[in-house]
């Protein structure tokens, strides 16, 4: 499959053959621009070579129309090349809808994923083949970055922040991870293997191997009730906070009018800076669990909020912005 | 061959005084406030730091021959490629051109006997010294491992290395280069001897006012940026560290809106060398004058309005990150333009291998693959592959050390019979050109294939399959060595020994070739009136060639 | 050296020298606004992300020395203006007059600071260890309104309630203030003693019509750190101003 002497990794997600034939577009157009001026140079440089000691050249100061056309090709070029490159960038940014979620945590220096349904790796990433794969990632000190290249994606972990990548893959097997944003000592031991599985080999790898692993659902539920969110944040909306059902991927509307998707970003400040965005009709009453969670707690509510989705909503507490209620 | 040099020079002899022995002693030379004299104590000390930073590149190349990393531990490692970044960048890279041939030549291209500010020139190196002597200390006591970006939180509360005397050295030495650019600008602006017009000025100068702008303008936010990083690691303050509330993400804006055009402080100044040696080569006029002079106008600015180009994939907006990209490839337009009409000017010119037009030719052809990688990484979809990966150690090296570096030598080659009196000898520095062009190529070109098959920058330890080409980049590095080593030893040789230049050897056309070599303290006995366009071959008959002498009509474009 | 005004040796002509160091002296208060403008921009975005605890920050500083500082530093702008005006016409003394008057005027200033961050190391607003910021409204001090420090303790418990980490991000909008004001003080120290060096040429007799170069880029420079004050003190001590 691949050559004594590859060029590029295989590919191995739906993103990397529109990866490499960007590049081989751009590389063509470097290539056509490179080899006529060195042929230019190198004709040049021979054929006119001082003939006598002391003969100069012929004074030709400049032709506008020429900087023009290679002003002017240049640009049309580079702006097909910008193009064609955002195209792929915003998909890149905007994962699909119907994506399998992992949450992933980088620290200094291993990763650790987590399904959806509990189970736990470190240094490596299970994933079956063909579906929608969104990584939700988290740092628990530096600045880290999650890098696949069979798959063509890399994002980077950044403390304090969540970031998101989606990636399709293509193709069953074992491929390399690597830590790309440099984050001290063993930064180039920080890596592992993505393993991509048929559907049914997923499923199984997945209900097997137990590990002590807890469904996150089923951890958030529990700190939900350990931590006394249910007092305030009744699932019938006669609460002194809003109802959880339905809310999240929802649009909420705020006090000061505006409205918000209620994304993992926005479930996990509503935890640690509760004040920053009050629902509106509410009042700001709930208190702040900063220092109190860890990241996989706060990840293990999301996931149990996210449960939340087929709730019923109700007709009146939920503080969703649509007036149809769910999304 | 008929190149410029084969002919016995008659009888050249070096002049009676001139600024090198117009005055003996340490005190004269450290006090001094010529800026020929200031701009040899630089050379000096940018050689200093260059060593420096080659001795970690070697280690570094040394130990990736083999996968598992063979010759130090990954603390080591990591304060290395670090240590590099730090010195090449800040203490080789940015002073270079500028204050050793800027410092040097302005003053002469321009036709005046000093800069504005000779004691600020003077203070500007005593700056340097003193910021460098920090970073020293860091090096030594401790050493440095947070990658000469400075990433926070790593940098401010993680790493434990001598984080904060570094900061300060660089701090330090910011001001010796905003010191510099203002210096610059105000001489170009009021020193310019009668009928230099601003349309007569060689491009070198044009270039350096650019450089300059920057210069001024990037520099005072490092500065503040060092600094509030430097303060959050004294005294735990949260302006970046998201445990105090704070955003790593902003130190990283603000980080790059200076580097980003510190990568323009670099380039500029060589393009602006190469704009001088190609037409003094070809024998005419450069092709494209004001397009030049513009261009670098406008990568100046332009240059400032890219930088988070450098930040795709912190998840910042994507909306950012399609205006940043834009803007990167509008940046690479006016460099083009530059190539085009280097190219152009080489068509029907008189054209000998001298030394320094080797370096010109080496230089255009690193440059353009170096330039042209920049594509790939202004483009969005490509840079999510290759972002952080060798490709873009390969690119800004190509940039840096296939660009600035071959500028910052080619000039030295170029005007060393101006500074010295003397010539090298020929044939053992085309060998020296060629052998530099040979190893760069082999050392990085290997890099942007590694990049693209997925091996991470500042990797102590990589996976096995990577290391055939990371061998390669190992043999083209020691190849490369030589290349810079045999400069060393002969420029040093001739300052002795070589044939003696006199006024004008190659000959050029600029101001700085009408005065004696080495030249008077106070440059030109008497102030030049300037008469004649830049790079004008045919009314200057003082040349000694024979200008119209081809039966071909000289052919006048439009300008 | 050149104590009458004569030519540097590298320069042409007096007009060149003159322009030169006017132009460099431009140049490098352009360099000082891209410097102080990193710190502008940090603290804009901080304050954006941190409004409680910036306001209640910004409401412990005392708004009569602030307004009063402003007033004397513009105050010695004029000062200084004037003695650039009484070279420019030849009144040597009235030059030494308004650069002692300018002197005495930023010194006022820098004591007024001095003060106010006397004030606010004794309230425990001063990042570090001991940084509190309910310690002032738990602890009166000598002169201080009582109704005043009762309303300050209400903020204080209700942004507390908001924000648990008031103290982190309240030590932000300190450092801050301690960073921008220190710097600028910084100045205005180096600007006090380009004063004295101006005030002793000037009882020399250095300033003429024909040469009062040195007096004009000082007062350039003296001109722009007042302009900085003008800046920093809406920004700090008047943005959610409400006591």
């Amino acid at each position: 499959m691949q050559s004594q002497l590859p060029l590029y990794p295989e590919q191995a997600s739906n993103f990397a053959p529109q990866v490499d034939a960007l590049m081989i577009f751009i590389t063509a157009i470097c290539l056509f621009f490179a080899a006529a001026i060195t042929a230019a140079i190198v004709i040049f440089f021979f054929k006119f070579h001082r003939k006598q000691p002391d003969a100069v050249g012929i004074a030709i100061h400049g032709d506008s129309r020429l900087e023009a056309a290679w002003m002017i090709i240049p640009l049309i070029l580079a702006m097909a090349m910008f193009g064609w490159g955002a195209v792929v960038y915003v998909d890149y940014r905007h994962a699909p809808q119907d994506t399998l979620d992992v949450y992933v945590i980088g620290k200094q220096w291993m990763w650790k994923a987590q399904q959806p349904n509990g189970m736990r790796e470190i240094n490596e990433l299970h994933v079956p083949v063909g579906r929608n794969i969104r990584l939700i990632l988290a740092s628990e000190d530096v600045i880290h970055d999650f890098f696949v290249p069979a798959f063509r994606v890399k994002m980077d972990v950044v403390p304090g922040h969540y970031n998101t990548m989606w990636f399709r893959p293509t193709k069953p097997g074992r491929y390399h991870f690597f830590c790309s944003q440099y984050c001290g000592t063993n930064h180039a031991l920080m890596g592992g293997w993505v393993t991509v599985m048929e559907p049914s080999d997923y499923a199984a790898w997945l209900s097997g191997a137990s590990g002590g692993s807890v469904n996150p659902v089923v951890a958030g539920e529990k700190l939900f009730a350990d931590k006394a969110c249910a007092t305030c944040h009744v699932g019938d909306g006669t609460g002194r906070a809003p109802s959880l059902n339905g809310v999240f991927g929802a649009k909420v509307l705020l006090a000061d009018g505006s409205t918000v998707v209620a994304d993992e970003a926005y479930i996990r400040e509503s935890i640690l800076q509760p004040n920053a965005k009050i629902v509106a009709g509410y009042q700001p009453l709930m208190p702040t669990f900063q220092g109190q969670l860890t990241e996989e707690q706060i990840l293990a509510l999301i996931a149990y909020i996210k449960s939340l989705q087929s709730l019923p909503v109700p007709a009146k507490g939920a503080g969703i912005a649509s007036t149809t209620g769910k999304k | 061959m008929s190149d410029t040099l084969t002919a016995p020079l008659p009888g050249h002899k070096m002049p009676h005084e001139d600024y090198l022995n117009a005055t003996y002693g340490i005190r004269s030379w450290l006090l001094t406030t010529d800026h020929k004299r200031i701009a040899l104590l630089y050379l000096g000390s940018v050689t200093f730091f260059f060593f420096i930073g080659g001795l970690f590149a070697t280690m570094i190349r040394i130990h990736l021959l083999t996968p598992s990393g063979a010759l130090v531990t990954p603390e080591t490692y990591n304060k290395l490629f670090t240590m590099h970044g730090v010195a090449m960048v800040f203490f080789f890279l940015i002073p270079s051109i500028p204050a050793v041939l800027g410092n040097f030549l302005i003053p002469l291209m321009i036709g005046a006997k000093d800069l504005a500010f000779p004691k600020i020139n003077l203070l500007s190196w005593y700056i340097y010294v003193v910021g460098g002597c920090f970073v020293l200390y860091s090096f030594g006591t401790g050493g440095l491992d947070t990658g000469w970006t400075f990433y926070t939180p790593l940098s401010s509360v993680y790493s434990n290395s001598a984080v904060t005397p570094a900061v300060i050295g660089i701090f330090i030495n910011g001001f010796s280069s905003i010191l510099t650019g203002l210096n610059f600008i105000v001489t170009i602006h009021t020193m310019r001897a009668p009928g230099m017009t601003w349309f007569r000025l060689p491009l070198f100068v044009w270039a350096h006012y650019a450089t300059s702008l920057v210069m001024v303008l990037g520099t005072p936010v490092i500065a503040i940026t060092l600094l509030l990083a430097g303060l959050e690691r004294m005294f735990h303050l949260g302006f970046f560290n998201p445990a105090l509330g704070g955003d790593p993400i902003l130190f990283q804006h603000l980080f790059w809106f200076y580097s980003h055009p510190a990568v323009y402080i670099m380039i500029l100044p060589a393009m602006g060398v190469i704009s001088e040696i190609i037409p003094t080569f070809a024998r005419k006029p450069i092709f494209g004058y004001s397009f030049i002079a513009g261009s670098s106008i406008a990568i100046a600015v332009i240059g400032f309005l890219v930088w988070a180009h450098h930040m795709f994939v912190t998840g910042e907006s994507t909306y950012a990150a399609l205006t940043f990209s834009l803007l990167s490839y509008l940046v690479a337009i006016p460099s083009a333009v530059k190539v085009f009409n280097w190219t152009s000017t080489l068509y029907k010119g008189s054209i000998s291998w001298d030394t320094p037009m080797l370096y010109a030719f080496g230089f255009i052809g690193l440059f353009l693959i170096g330039g042209l990688t920049g594509l790939f990484l202004a483009c969005l979809g490509l840079d999510i592959h290759i972002h952080d990966t060798y490709f873009v150690v390969a690119h800004f090296h190509y940039i840096m050390v296939g660009g600035a570096v071959m500028g910052y030598v080619g000039g030295i080659h170029f005007w060393w019979p101006k500074i010295t009196g003397r010539l090298y000898p020929e044939a053992l520095s085309r060998a020296a050109a060629v052998t530099l062009f040979v190893g760069f190529n082999l050392t990085f070109f290997p890099q942007f294939i590694l990049g693209y098959l997925g091996m991470p920058r500042r990797y102590h330890t990589y996976p096995p399959e990577f290391q055939v080409l990371n061998v390669l980049s190992t043999a083209g590095a020691s190849i490369l060595a030589l290349g810079y080593l045999l400069p060393m030893l002969y420029l040093t040789w001739s300052m002795r020994y070589g044939k003696v230049a006199g006024q004008n050897p190659w000959p050029a056309t600029g101001l700085e070739w009408k005065t004696d070599s080495p030249p008077p303290t106070e440059n030109f006995h008497v102030t030049p009136e300037v008469t004649w366009e830049a790079y004008d071959f045919q009314n200057r008959p003082d040349l000694g060639l024979l200008a119209g002498a081809s039966p071909l009509a000289p052919a006048h474009g439009d300008d | 050296m050149h104590r009458t005004g004569e030519l540097y040796g590298h320069f042409e002509t007096l007009e060149q020298q003159k322009e030169s160091a006017a132009l460099g002296m431009w140049i490098f208060l352009v360099t000082e606004v891209l410097f102080f403008g990193g710190l502008f921009l940090t603290y804009t975005i901080n304050r954006h992300a941190f409004s409680t605890a910036f306001g209640i920050g910004s409401n412990t500083l005392d708004i009569t020395l602030g307004a009063g500082n402003t007033v004397v530093l513009i105050m010695s702008s004029l000062t200084m203006a004037m003695a650039v005006w009484s070279a420019q016409v030849g009144k040597k003394r009235l030059v030494s007059i308004f650069l002692i008057a300018t002197l005495a005027l930023g010194t006022v200033f820098l004591g007024v600071k001095a003060v106010e961050y006397k004030q606010k190391f004794d309230h425990h607003l001063v990042p570090g260890r001991s940084f509190d910021m309910k310690y002032h409204p738990a602890h009166p001090m000598p002169g201080d309104d009582l109704k005043e420090l009762a309303l300050e303790k209400e903020e204080v418990d209700k942004a507390f309630a908001q924000d648990p980490d008031i103290n982190a991000h309240g030590q932000l909008y300190f450092s801050l203030y301690f960073g921008m004001t220190g710097l600028h003080a910084l100045h205005m120290i180096i600007g006090a003693g380009l004063l004295l060096w101006l005030i002793k040429g000037s009882f020399a007799g250095r300033f003429t019509p024909q040469y009062n170069t040195p007096v004009e880029i000082v007062g350039l420079y003296w001109h722009f750190v007042d302009i900085v004050w003008i800046f920093l003190f809406p920004l700090l001590y008047l943005i959610d101003r409400h006591r």
